[in-house]
């Protein structure tokens, strides 16, 4: 099975995340980068139809240069090789835009399954799986719990606000992960020596027939207007509980109109 | 008036609070045109949509619209934007409503805004990012304005429109009918109402110490009438349901009300409550980072404070 796993690289929840002033774009050169944390689970889902029915894990990242480590993390992981779709010309590129760039990357590399997060930390849009099925023409499996794979069908537990879908399709096909699928493995120091051999394939715009119109910052569906930073929440009353804090939070819920 | 279509998220028959919200907001930007996608659209579900201000009803009643994952309902949608030009398409912004505003945005070569929290003038969106640091003001820059608004952004406010309801033949493509739903499993679920839709969520951390102690979150939910919702420590350790992780990697909520319990604060779970209007926290630790948000903060032990409150509230109803 010819796996391709998308991995984003996105900056450390933990620093400050900011947008430039000039373009409104996230200052990806300000921060750390990390792995989208959701997107491990996608890299462990492949690693592990990999070993229950063979093929070969291809990752596949867009983003700018420093997004390689992001992809030696995955190969560390156990992925057997990478594409880095890295091009001045994706810069700013909405989720439209991406997810166009990376549907003409996935068919060029060729696919039986993509295997994606379901939500990026930065984005947070939560729209790519889907918009990637769309532009694919394959089936959706997405919000999946539980994968799995027979000859070429393949079933997955849908996550729902009342439990789950139990949901059937034929390969190839898009799926995208939720937490709790599964529980990402370390990468174990022969995993980060041998990352260093695995290929990794540079593609630019040109390389996966894209129209540089449908791109970047330029072609965006959306704009940011406006930014600021959010005011301060008005400071609070805190108290010590002395015995009443439960009767007080009370009297503040009753002050409101909550009770 | 410019027509502006809104999809209804409905459960066994019923229309969610949500759909009255995004009703109300559409009304107070052009005509409101409900879009019913599946059977189930009884009289009394127009009359509540009417009620809240749709001037139409499209009623798609075909099966096959729910028998298959969000292809069918973007192929609906799809279809009304070049039939009746809609000024804008509302959804709510929950998981399945991002994902049919995405492919509905591929479909109609139209951009798409996620997490709205606010729409105005011009369509533009309020979105607060990055953990609630950085507010945004964004549009749609081509196409028809798609927006997925978050539940409890605005109040729903009855305001009757003309609730003409008119039914819709959709031909699904072969895509469409890629990934089939085999079966619906219902969990038990309780009385409490639907997390990222409640108007109150009391919440418990790593402070409620074990998975028998959470009994002391739902008495203050079920008292509040509230939904309960738990930190990434409380589900990690089993404690707690994972489908009820507050945070980056949950479920983003934006209630009237969010009470902390036993949670410190940390930036990935602010990201998922931030936008609460009001913030209640009840922590030992004078420290905790969640005071910062707070709006009124207990400093004492969850064990005492919140079963008094859980009575004061009860008693007081
Ligand atoms: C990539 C990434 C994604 C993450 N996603 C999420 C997410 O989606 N959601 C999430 O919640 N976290 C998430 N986290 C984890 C987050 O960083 C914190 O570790 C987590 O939120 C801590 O949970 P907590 O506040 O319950 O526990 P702690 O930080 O341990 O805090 C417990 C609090 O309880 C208080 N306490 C203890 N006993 C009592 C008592 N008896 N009475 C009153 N107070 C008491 C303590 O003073 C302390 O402040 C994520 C982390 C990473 C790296
Ligand atoms: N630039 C990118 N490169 C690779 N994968 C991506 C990229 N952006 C998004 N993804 C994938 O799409 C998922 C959803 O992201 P988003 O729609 O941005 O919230 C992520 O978890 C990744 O798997």
């Amino acid at each position: 099975m010819n796996i391709v796993v998308c991995v984003k690289q996105v900056p450390d929840t933990a620093t400050e995340r900011k947008l430039r002033s000039d373009d409104k774009t996230l200052d990806r050169d300000a921060v750390d980068g990390v792995v989208n944390e959701l997107d491990e689970y996608a890299v462990e889902e492949a690693l592990k139809l990999k070993e229950a029915h063979g093929g070969e894990v291809t990752v596949l990242t867009m983003g700018p240069g420093k997004a390689t480590e992001t992809i030696r993390k995955a190969l560390a992981m156990g992925a057997d090789k990478a594409v880095h779709l890295t091009d001045d010309a994706l810069r700013g590129s909405d989720a439209l835009s991406t997810s166009y760039a990376m549907a003409q990357a996935l068919k060029k590399i060729g696919f039986d399954l993509v295997i994606l997060g379901s939500e990026s930390t930065d984005a947070r849009t939560g729209v790519l799986p889907a918009m990637l099925a769309e532009r694919l023409g394959a089936p959706q499996l997405t919000l999946a719990n539980k994968v799995d794979v027979e000859g070429s069908s393949i079933t997955i537990q849908r996550l729902t606000d009342y439990g789950y879908d139990k949901v059937e399709a034929t390969l190839p096909a898009v799926v995208s992960v939720v937490e709790k699928i599964n529980e990402p493995r370390y990468p174990s120091f022969k995993g980060i020596m041998a990352a260093k051999k695995k290929p990794v394939e540079t593609l630019g715009v040109a390389d996966i027939s894209a129209d540089a119109g449908q791109v970047g910052l330029g072609a965006a569906w959306s704009e940011v207007v406006d930014f600021a930073a959010a005011p301060p929440r008005a400071a609070g009353t805190i108290v010590k509980d002395e015995g009443d804090g439960g009767a007080k939070a009370a009297d503040f819920l009753a002050s409101k109109k909550f009770i | 008036m410019s027509e502006i279509l809104v999809l209804v998220e409905h459960v066994d028959g019923e229309v969610k609070k949500v759909t009255l919200e995004l009703l109300t907001l559409a009304k107070s930007l052009g005509s409101p045109s409900a879009v019913w996608a599946g059977p189930g659209l009884s009289d009394a579900a127009t009359a509540k949509l009417t009620e809240y201000g749709a001037d139409k009803v499209y009623n798609a009643s075909a099966r096959e619209i729910v028998d298959y994952v969000v292809a069918p309902k973007a192929e609906l949608l799809a279809q009304l934007v070049s039939s009746a030009a809609p000024a804008a398409v509302l959804v709510a912004a929950t998981a399945e409503g991002k994902e049919i505003a995405g492919r509905l945005a591929v479909k109609t070569d139209s951009g798409v805004i996620t997490d709205a929290v606010g729409l105005g003038d011009g369509f533009v969106a309020d979105q607060s990012i990055f953990g609630g640091g950085v507010n945004v003001k964004s549009k749609v820059a081509k196409g028809t304005p798609i927006v997925a608004v978050r539940p409890n952004s605005t109040a729903p406010v009855a305001a009757a429109g003309a609730g003409a309801v008119e039914e819709v033949a959709v031909a699904l493509s072969d895509a469409a009918r890629a990934a089939k739903v085999v079966d619906r499993v219902k969990q038990e679920k309780g009385a409490r109402p639907e997390l990222t839709e409640a108007a109150i969520v009391v919440s418990g951390g790593r402070g409620v110490g074990s998975a028998e102690n959470f009994s002391v979150i739902e008495g203050l939910a079920d008292a509040l009438g509230a939904a309960v919702g738990a930190s990434r420590a409380a589900t990690d350790a089993g404690w707690y349901p994972h489908q009820f992780q507050v945070g980056q990697t949950g479920k983003t909520v934006s209630p009237q009300l969010y009470v902390a319990a036993g949670i410190s604060g940390a930036i990935q779970h602010r990201a998922g409550m931030q936008t609460a209007k009001t913030i209640v926290a009840i922590n030992k630790d004078p420290e905790a980072p969640i005071f910062e948000l707070a709006d009124y903060g207990v400093v004492g032990d969850l064990h005492q404070v919140v079963p008094q409150l859980t009575e004061e509230v009860n008693k007081r109803k």
